[in-house]
């Protein structure tokens, strides 16, 4: 459980996490199973399909709420059941607490719920006298050693067989193999007993179907069975989210959330209980079951336009198992007590914002979340939106004030830029790397050399450059061209990186494309949702899209993954209400393409027109390329165009750490992250290192030259450019 | 090969891959034979526990239990805290796509021998099995409607990962599971 109040605390206990080999290397194999399990549990089904079937579903269940809940309510009272509604955790807290009072239960045995953990209910029953011993393995391994879940599947992840075989040690005042089989069978021993003897059993539900009043547990230990059916009393306890119009529904939710959690087709128990059964340690005969469900904040959750759609999550953990941060620092890093992805989010409504502050800074925005969670929910964008309403409702901190003070004012922006080309002077490096944009008002960790502002932005130079535009064999112009783009630079490019959009210019016009570059253009505004500014977002959007829409273009061009992806997404997003915006907002959007599908699919490129000099390059695929924009192939096949060999690399699409602010804020994990990536492709022997990002390029080679690497990182277009055939080839 | 048999041939698959035994029975009472030796195998004096037999099907099972110096019981599980040898049951469908059981297990001593056995020997009929889960929802939701049911999915033994994420059987239901696919 995440607790340290500042962020400087914060990143000391990351630190910690960092430190912890153990960890580091259970995280690390599970977070090179995972994907491979998960794969293997979609076989031959349409993965997408079936998450857009579970969005569906629970998006009308949430909005069908009341109706279910009564529905629900009247099925299970008829079947036999108490139903017990919660408007808060110490309201669900005192019902469960006065079932066991009422019903005289003293041993309470539980299952697995997220729920109760959400509630605190174990110290609440134990400090009314009850004894409550948790039956799932890893939970009851936790709260032996009295700490909170580090994963939602899997609560124990971050112990070793040796620190439980020294637990089970103290419980049972044997010595213990620290064999896991001979663990297990601890456990199984140890907690058999308890079951037998107890009153009454708490569990959670994953689903709860309105038209049957039916509970669905889905288990894998058979922990759930044994504690709905041994003991007299059953509790169930479970958020309103849970409610699903049908078993139809459930069948559907279920063929997605064993596989999403840990890769199983399905898993070995799940329980469908209706009603109160039969019990023989009751005195009538009949067990003496509850329901309780929880609202805790989700009906106002259901009812709010941007976060409705958090209700999605299934809690199967998967927004955890491939997120490179959490698989750097584990649960307890990652979460107050839900974990991940939807931790951070679930911790700032469940918990509160003093809880969530620090916590949904350690979003570093790579997309792998969204793109595996069951529900489609989009992570990244609401943790953002989290971060834009502490910024309204508090004191905003200063980085983020003055940056949407200078990004609203273009040309004060562009100014500032150039004057710390001449501040940097003194300190710059032999090879040119100091710092950079547009986070020139964060402090920066220097883990590895960031470049300097060049001499001559790319704005400054366009002016010749226009001049320059070759002029075509055929008299009319317009019929020869390709195509008529518009470049958008983004802050790197324009002012770090000129000759990666001279190298995209250059290749443009060989393939007959007509390329402009509207001056009016500024940040794309991505640094500044990042920071929760989300005023001053709109504004450079606003800007932006107007820069471009005076223009007649085919395309908007950009060699900015990053850029891409949020004047794609984005900009039509924040734009909406804005009736004079919208529309321009939408027809820009839809130009909007990334350099390499441009050069694939526009210019056509052909091997022909390049000498291959054989090198081998390997590839990072940009995060807001490959997951933002689903492209993929394209600069793949373009690295094999240019005449290089590819060389593939582990884990090419995970994030190399940089994530704008995210590599200022915790430039530890940034640089761990930097650290596994750079490994990787350097066991490939590649002596190139390709991608599409200006942001990854910064990271990678700063990387590169902390440790003395000759490898050469290069855009895809200096790529294509560096290798084209004078003339423009065949 | 005609569809019963493709659906139970999968089923099969898909059961052994989450570390399921499958086997052939000819007829119940070759299914008692089964249940019967592995018990007396596992221990001497070793308990099968068998409520949803028939009368006659329960008087056979007595008979063969006797001649191998074992027990079989029908009712009051919760008396064997420390457990039994094997359960035998019934299950009311399977689902061919992921290997699993249908178990209506209202009743408590059913319910029980299936997770309170250290061995499940469930008996599916072929002609219940189903290609997917969802061809099973109707059945499910009238089940349901019905007022109090306990219905169970069973998909291998019991499991987990929660050490070392080092899979493991047994940790508290069944540390084995024996299907017998009943049929021609």
């Amino acid at each position: 459980m995440q607790s340290a109040e500042t962020l400087r605390g914060y990143q000391r206990e990351l630190d910690e996490a960092l430190n912890d080999e153990f960890l580091r290397a259970a995280l690390d194999a599970f977070a090179k199973a995972y994907p491979v399990s998960r794969a293997r549990a979609f076989e031959g089904l349409d993965a997408d399909a079936l998450v857009r079937d579970v969005a569906r579903i629970k998006d009308q269940a949430a909005a069908r709420r009341h109706e279910l809940l009564e529905t629900f309510t009247e099925r299970a009272r008829e079947a036999g059941v108490t139903v017990h509604f919660a408007h808060d955790a110490a309201a669900a807290r005192t019902i469960i607490r006065d079932i066991a009072r009422d019903t005289g239960s003293k041993k309470i045995i539980k299952s697995k719920s997220m729920t109760a953990e959400e509630i605190h209910l174990n110290q609440a029953l134990e400090e009314d006298g009850a004894r409550v011993a948790e039956t799932d393995l890893g939970e009851w391994i936790i709260q032996l050693r009295r700490e909170g879940p580090s994963h939602m599947v899997m609560p124990a992840i971050h112990l070793s067989r040796f620190q439980v075989g020294g637990l089970f040690e103290k419980v049972t005042g044997r010595e213990q193999d620290p064999e896991i089989e001979k663990l297990v069978k601890v456990a199984r021993h140890e907690l058999r007993r308890k079951f037998m003897e107890a009153d009454m059993g708490v569990s959670g539900a994953n689903f709860a179907i309105a038209e049957t009043g039916t509970i669905g547990l889905v288990t894998n230990e058979g922990n759930g069975r044994m504690v709905t059916t041994l003991p007299r009393v059953h509790v169930a306890l479970f958020g309103l989210d849970k409610l699903l119009p049908s078993m139809d529904d459930a069948l559907k939710v279920l063929k997605v959330l064993p596989r999403n959690a840990t890769g199983q087709i399905m898993t070995s128990y799940v329980t469908w209980i209706t009603g109160a059964g039969p019990c023989a340690a009751a005195k009538s005969g009949t067990k003496d079951v509850h329901f309780v469900i929880l609202d805790n904040g989700r009906d106002d959750l259901a009812r709010d336009p941007v976060f409705s759609q958090v209700l999605r999550c299934v809690r199967c953990g998967a927004c955890a198992n491939v997120c490179p941060v959490y698989r750097l620092v584990g649960g307890h890093r990652m979460g107050h007590i839900y974990i991940g992805a939807i931790g951070l989010i679930l911790t700032y409504f469940f918990s509160g914002s003093d809880k969530a502050r620090n916590l949904v800074q350690n979003c570093i925005n790579c997309g792998a979340c969204k793109e595996v969670c069951a529900g489609g929910i989009d992570l990244p964008r609401l943790i953002q939106e989290i971060r834009a309403r502490m910024q309204e409702g508090e004191n905003r901190a200063l980085p983020g004030l003055l940056l949407a003070r200078v990004m609203r004012d273009r040309t004060l922006f562009h100014k500032l830029l150039r004057t710390a080309r001449w501040a940097q002077k003194p300190v710059k490096g032999k090879r040119g790397f100091l710092r950079h944009l547009p986070m020139i008002f964060a402090q920066d960790p220097q883990f590895r050399p960031l470049p300097a502002i060049a001499e001559k932005s790319f704005r400054q130079m366009w002016p010749d450059l226009d001049a320059k535009e070759p002029a075509t064999p055929q008299s009319d112009t317009a019929r020869s061209e390709k195509a008529r783009i518009g470049l958008f630079a983004g802050c790197v490019q324009d002012f770090v990186y000129p000759e990666q959009l001279l190298a995209a210019t250059d290749l443009c016009r060989d393939g007959q494309v007509a390329v402009s570059f509207p001056m009016d253009q500024s940040c794309c505004g991505l640094p500044l949702t990042m920071m929760g500014e989300k005023a001053a977002a709109r504004d450079v959007a606003r800007q932006n899209i107007l820069a471009f829409d005076a223009l007649d273009l085919d395309r908007v061009v950009t060699l900015c993954a990053s850029c891409a992806s949020h004047l794609k997404h984005a900009y039509p997003e924040l734009m909406q209400g804005d009736k004079e915006m919208e529309d321009k907002a939408r027809r820009f959007a839809d130009k909007v393409t990334d350099f390499s599908s441009f050069a694939r699919d526009v210019l056509a490129l052909r091997p022909g027109q390049f000498a291959g000099c054989a090198d081998k390059a390997a590839y990072h695929a940009p995060c807001h390329l490959c997951r933002g924009l689903g492209v993929r192939d394209a600069p793949r096949e373009l690295i094999k165009t240019a005449g290089l060999e590819y060389a593939p690399s582990p884990d090419e699409e995970v994030c190399c750490g940089f994530g704008g602010t995210f590599s200022m804020k915790f430039p530890h994990v940034s640089a761990e992250l930097l650290h596994m990536k750079l490994d990787n492709v350097e066991r490939t022997g590649a002596r190139l290192l390709l991608t599409d990002c200006p942001g990854c390029v910064m990271q990678l080679r700063g990387g590169l030259e902390a440790r003395g690497s000759s490898i050469r990182v290069m855009h895809v277009a200096e790529a294509l450019a560096m290798n084209k055939k004078p003339g423009g080839g065949s | 090969m005609t569809k019963e048999n493709e659906l139970s041939d999968l089923f099969a698959q898909k059961a052994r891959s989450v570390s399921a035994y499958v086997a052939d029975a000819a007829d119940m009472d070759a299914a008692l034979d089964y249940a019967a030796s592995l018990c007396a195998g596992m221990r001497e004096q070793g308990i099968v526990a068998a409520p949803d037999l028939t009368d006659k099907e329960f008087r056979a099972l007595e008979k063969k239990c006797a001649t191998l110096g074992i027990q079989c019981i029908r009712a009051g599980l919760r008396d064997h805290p420390g457990g039994v040898e094997v359960g035998l049951t019934r299950a009311e469908a399977g689902i061919a796509e992921t290997g699993t059981l249908v178990l209506d297990s209202l009743d408590e001593d059913t319910r029980l021998s299936t997770m309170l056995c250290d061995t499940h020997v469930c008996v599916l009929k072929k002609a219940d099995i189903t290609a997917k889960g969802e061809d099973l929802e109707p059945q499910l939701a009238e089940r349901m409607k019905k007022g109090p049911g306990y219905t169970a999915f069973i998909t291998g033994a019991s499991r987990t990962a929660d050490i070392e994420r080092v899979l493991a059987l047994g940790v508290h239901g069944p540390l084995e599971l024996h299907i017998l696919l009943l049929g021609k």
